[in-house]
């Protein structure tokens, strides 16, 4: 099961109404939530990909489950304008060399974007889960925090750093734009 | 304004005539690039439904008033919701009936010319997949060449001529598209023919085709001989009809050659292919008139509609036949090699009987151009 907020039943609908009644949901949805689309329409896939991309939606993936297409979509305004504020950074390439000898990359990006693409060996904590998980955080371990395009990561080390974590760092651009290799392995 | 359905035949007919068109294509970007209803005289606007839900108040001006607006999409349901908008918005407005679904599936038979004693040859036209199957008649019996998987169009057609399907011939194991050449032979008693070092795999009784195998149809007599002609695949096969047509499969077409590698053999079979094209085509008679299982473009439709050119003239013209070293040959036949067919190993299979699909699935599969040549 991958975590959404809301779900639309389309199964059974043709083109175009799985794209019409994804958009009508969507509607509804807050900044940052995932909405997941049951469809049987083999051609939604690529449909909803497109669809999602032309109006700045994040399209994270699907799965096929019984037959069943499994689409999951984040809302969101693709707002590049944001200035990030958290001053300790580190690029993508460099992270991983560092990780190597110490510390864990945290991902805060929702569960359903972690499990379709995720750096091996990450730590899965979604920004809006934080505050209550800090517990699972070590104030002496180095913090590489990572979302999609570096925005949710910045408010994530910031906080974290407000909690008293001192090496926190926010890794740029973020995951949309990883060169390696990325698992869909899950734990 | 009124929303009007056209039909994949009526469409055909406008390609064929060349008729001008402007088609609507509601599918996604990709697409549409990768496979669109092709004419001569028609024009193109593509912008996905999904970007139009909120209104077509943006495409209104680009429409032309003067001539058939045509919405297009995968299977038809969004292309009426399309045109029903348009038609709101006060124009006429046509859709076409099953989408491209149907497009992919449409055979126009065209007469291509007479033979001895009153016989006939025809060409079905697949006009959304460049699908070519042949139809020799002469009085009482029929042999079909190709076939393509809609076997009603072939024993309909057959019904309507009078004529009993006698022979069933696929010039080599198809890799595009699924044959109807085995279901047609089933239905209607007939003698299925394959070449046999293209049918190791199949798993049903077919029987073989020999270099030099000759059958003779009808009153008239009318012979239909085989050409053993490897490249594009190692049992592929060319007919000669009537000694006046030479059917060449998928070894060479209008304007391109055949590629080696759909059957995964490219670099050994380069070899077969440029030695059929330079060596045993080149003992024949140039006034012999190609006749191929495919066509690429729409440029290579004579203006009747047929794909049919002298052999002496693709000699001259077509540049798969004009390349001069062997190196430079094998270079263009597996190095710059179009993508391949959408499903390709899985139509293979299909066509051995090792899969047998439904009717959906079948359709699925066959989506798209058939790229079965490399220019």
């Amino acid at each position: 099961m991958i975590k959404s907020d809301v779900q639309l039943d389309a199964k059974g609908l043709a083109c175009p109404m799985p794209i019409v009644k994804t958009k009508k949901a969507m509607n509804d949805l807050t900044e940052g939530q995932i909405l997941e689309v049951q469809a049987t329409d083999k051609g939604s896939t690529t449909d909803l990909k497109a669809w999602a991309k032309s109006v700045g939606h994040q399209y994270i993936g699907t799965r096929e489950e019984d037959n069943v297409l499994l689409h999951y979509i984040r809302k969101s305004n693709d707002d590049n304008s944001y200035e990030k504020q958290f001053e300790q950074t580190i690029t993508n390439e460099e992270v991983i060399n560092r990780v190597a000898n110490s510390g864990i990359i945290l991902d805060v990006r929702e569960e359903a974007e972690y499990a379709f693409g995720h750096i091996e060996g990450s730590k899965s904590i979604p920004m809006g889960e934080l505050e209550d998980r800090l517990d699972e955080l070590n104030h002496d371990e180095e913090i590489y925090v990572i979302c999609r395009t570096g925005t949710r990561s910045d408010f994530a080390a910031q906080k974290l750093f407000k909690k008293g974590f001192t090496k926190v760092y926010n890794v740029l651009p973020g995951i949309g734009s990883w060169n390696g290799n990325l698992s869909k392995s899950m734990k | 304004m009124t929303i009007i359905k056209m039909t994949a035949a009526e469409v055909a007919r406008k390609v064929i005539d060349n008729q001008p068109l402007f088609i609507l294509d509601v599918r996604n970007h990709d697409a549409y690039v990768d496979w669109k209803i092709e004419g001569h005289n028609f024009e193109y606007l593509n912008i996905p439904y999904f970007e139009l839900l909120d209104g077509v108040d943006n495409v209104l001006s680009k429409l032309p008033i003067d001539q058939d607006v045509l919405v297009v999409c995968a299977k038809e349901g969004s292309s009426i919701m399309v045109a029903e908008m348009i038609a709101e918005a006060g124009r006429d407005v046509f859709y076409l009936e099953g989408g491209m679904k149907s497009w992919s599936s449409y055979l126009e038979p065209i007469k291509v010319g007479d033979l001895r004693g009153g016989g006939e040859l025809y060409q079905f036209v697949r006009l959304g997949k460049g699908c070519l199957s042949y139809m020799v008649i002469s009085e009482g019996e029929a042999a079909i060449i190709d076939a393509v998987r809609f076997t009603d169009v072939f024993t309909n057609f057959a019904k309507q001529k009078n004529v009993d399907i006698k022979h069933v011939f696929d010039t080599h194991l198809h890799a595009d598209h699924i044959s109807g050449g085995r279901l047609i032979a089933e239905a209607t008693g007939a003698t299925y023919y394959l070449p046999q070092k293209d049918a190791e795999e199949v798993v049903f009784d077919y029987t073989a085709i020999e270099d030099a195998l000759t059958v003779k149809i009808g009153a008239a007599q009318i012979n239909v001989s085989a050409l053993y002609s490897p490249g594009h695949t190692i049992g592929s096969t060319s007919f000669i009809i009537d000694g006046k047509y030479l059917l060449s499969g998928d070894i060479l077409f209008i304007d391109s050659i055949g590629r080696p590698d759909l059957a995964g053999l490219a670099e050994d079979w380069v070899g077969d292919l440029r030695e059929t094209l330079n060596v045993r085509y080149r003992e024949l008679t140039e006034e012999l008139i190609v006749l191929p299982s495919h066509f690429m473009k729409i440029d290579e439709l004579n203006t009747d509609g047929t794909v049919a050119k002298r052999l002496g003239d693709l000699f001259a013209e077509n540049h798969g036949l004009n390349i001069e070293s062997e190196d430079a040959f094998r270079h263009i036949v597996t190095d710059h090699l179009p993508p391949q067919p959408n499903a390709y190993q899985q139509i293979r299979q299909v066509n051995m009987g090792k899969i047998t699909p439904n009717y959906d699935e079948q359709t699925e599969m066959e989506i798209g151009p058939n790229r079965c040549a490399v220019r």
